[in-house]
């Protein structure tokens, strides 16, 4: 492999991983812009996705095969399930806090994440879980640089949903709603806005986008665990922070920045490293753009 | 208060408000007439934001009934307030300044189904206020103060409500634009949208309404016809200087 093919290689699957890091980043920054509450369960609803995903395919191994039938019906599944799960868990942690401290809802958001967690390790266990490969295991691309099939589907399925939020959220009622009480909530309310319903589409769109990205990740890596959530669902929220927190395409620009970085980091240190690049990125970021690369000069909000 | 009570819109009745420990409003009384102006005025942290914001469903009332078009709606939230028929146009304009001016208006008529007549308000809107007409596209946060004023009546309007409660809608803005908008205001008044509103401009206020409130750390001091008030010797002193 020479250096050139190796970069390249190495950014097609630091892209791969970002494409995923950008898909649950989305949720985080969406909340975020509407109620201003960092949603560590989020992760979590990303690793439920995963765990979907399972479930439809060890119904698919009870039955039969035929790959890529089972990969759109676990795609479904996921991102129905997810969107039923965030708005479940708004509708029984979250709106009885509307009023409450902010600290209070971001405690409860640590405490659904531990509950998910937890269930999950009940139903499932433990240990690692096996998701089986659905796509044929081939590499694309005839010289040194490959992408496989998965990648590509991974590809595509998140630009796809990109798309299509960009769509809902410049295009719908729900997200000129959305658009108009991430700026106002109180203006939005005067115009007859249910504000409720607004935090309710939110989580519903964001946690289906957090569950697609679950099933993607199992997939790709083959394995997945109860802990999966923490450790991704991070970097995701690194991911939005770095984009600018609040602001849709800050959010995938992170995602896929931050998975470049991981891969590059892989590729040329060591991948041992990776998780260390992305805090220390994050820090940077931080430090020398606190309102992230897209993120506008905010005051706090009375 | 006494009056026929068919030609009373909203009433509010011994309404108590708390912050906390605080009470802001302590056994409020006000009516407002169908087809008239009606003036809250009163020295700041009286209560007259917070009466609106009452009356809106925004902040809860501790006590106390209000009624619109002869209904109960203490109990109903925001949102259903709206779709009744009564829309405030807050202080400070509150438009969206990253939504277009379009945008804004199509907010305005949120509370409406998708096609209820918003195609033909939306022209009315912009006949009413040609200089929003240019300005459809462009985001609202990048208006002048005095179009902010007139988007945020605009978009109020698109609710087409019965009772408009405006709060303070001159403030920060030059003399000119406010004789503008105050007459904008008659004009919208004429066409027969009654009216609940706050101004520390009592002057004006006074001027425009048919009726008048003088509001006193969160109780209603003295009320009656606006010309009177505008006479009283103990209002010219505290509002009108002199």
């Amino acid at each position: 492999m020479t250096p050139g093919e190796l970069f390249l290689q190495q950014i097609l699957n630091g892209l791969t991983i970002g494409a995923v890091y950008a898909l649950i980043a989305l949720g985080y920054t969406m909340v975020y812009g509407i109620i201003q509450l960092i949603n560590f369960a989020h992760g979590e609803v990303f690793m439920l996705g995963s765990y979907m995903g399972l479930t439809v395919f060890l119904l698919a191994g009870t039955i039969g095969s035929g790959g890529v039938g089972w990969l759109l019906l676990a795609l479904c599944t996921a991102t129905v399930g997810c969107s039923l799960l965030g708005l479940a868990v708004e509708r029984v942690a979250y709106r009885p806090l509307r009023q409450a401290p902010k600290l209070s809802v971001l405690i409860t958001a640590i405490g659904v994440s531990f509950f998910l967690q937890n269930a999950v390790m009940l139903g499932y266990g433990a240990q690692d879980r096996y998701v089986p490969a659905l796509l044929p295991a081939v590499r694309w691309g005839g010289g040194a640089v490959t992408v496989t099939p998965m990648q590509g589907v991974i590809f595509g399925v998140s630009l796809l949903l990109m798309v299509g939020l960009q769509g809902i959220v410049y295009g719908t009622r729900l997200g000129r709603n959305m658009r108009a009480t991430a700026q106002d909530p109180l203006a939005a309310r005067l115009m007859g806005i249910s504000v409720d319903q607004v935090i309710a589409g939110t989580f519903a769109i964001g946690s289906a986008l957090a569950g697609v990205g679950g099933l993607l990740f199992g997939v790709y890596y083959s394995t997945i665990n109860f802990h999966d959530g923490y450790l991704v669902g991070l970097k995701a929220f690194t991911a939005a922070v770095m984009g600018g927190i609040g602001n849709l395409p800050g959010a995938m620009l992170g995602g896929l920045l931050l998975g470049l970085l991981e891969g590059l980091g892989a590729g040329y240190i060591s991948s041992q490293w990776k998780n260390v690049i992305a805090f220390v990125v994050l820090i940077l970021v931080l430090l020398l753009r606190p309102h992230g690369l897209l993120g506008e000069r905010l005051s706090e909000r009375a | 208060m006494g009056s026929d009570p068919s030609r009373v819109l909203l009433s509010v009745e011994d309404l108590h408000v708390r912050y906390g420990a605080v009470e802001v409003l302590k056994g409020l009384h006000l009516e407002v007439r169908a087809g008239e102006i009606t003036a809250l005025v009163g020295a700041n942290g009286a209560g007259k934001t917070t009466t609106l914001m009452a009356i809106s469903g925004i902040i809860p009332s501790a006590r106390g009934t209000i009624r619109f078009a002869g209904q109960e709606v203490q109990d109903l939230p925001a949102e259903q307030r709206v779709a009744r028929g009564m829309t405030q146009i807050p202080e400070g304009r509150r438009i969206f300044p990253r939504l277009t001016v379009h945008e804004n208006l199509i907010m305005g008529a949120s509370c409406r189904g998708a096609d209820g007549g918003i195609t033909q308000d939306l022209a009315r809107a912009l006949d009413l206020f040609p200089a929003l007409k240019q300005r459809k596209r462009q985001l609202a946060g990048t208006l002048s103060g005095g179009e902010q004023q007139m988007l945020a009546l605009a978009r109020g309007l698109m609710a087409r409500p019965k009772l408009l409660l405006l709060d303070e809608p001159s403030l920060g803005l030059a003399p000119k634009v406010v004789s503008d908008l105050f007459s904008i205001i008659r004009q919208i008044h004429r066409s027969g949208v009654s009216m609940l509103l706050v101004e520390q401009n009592a002057y004006q206020a006074l001027q425009i309404a048919q009726t008048a409130y003088v509001l006193e750390t969160g109780s209603v001091a003295l009320h009656g016809p606006a010309e009177k008030l505008r006479e009283d010797p103990a209002v010219r002193k505290a509002y009108l200087g002199g």
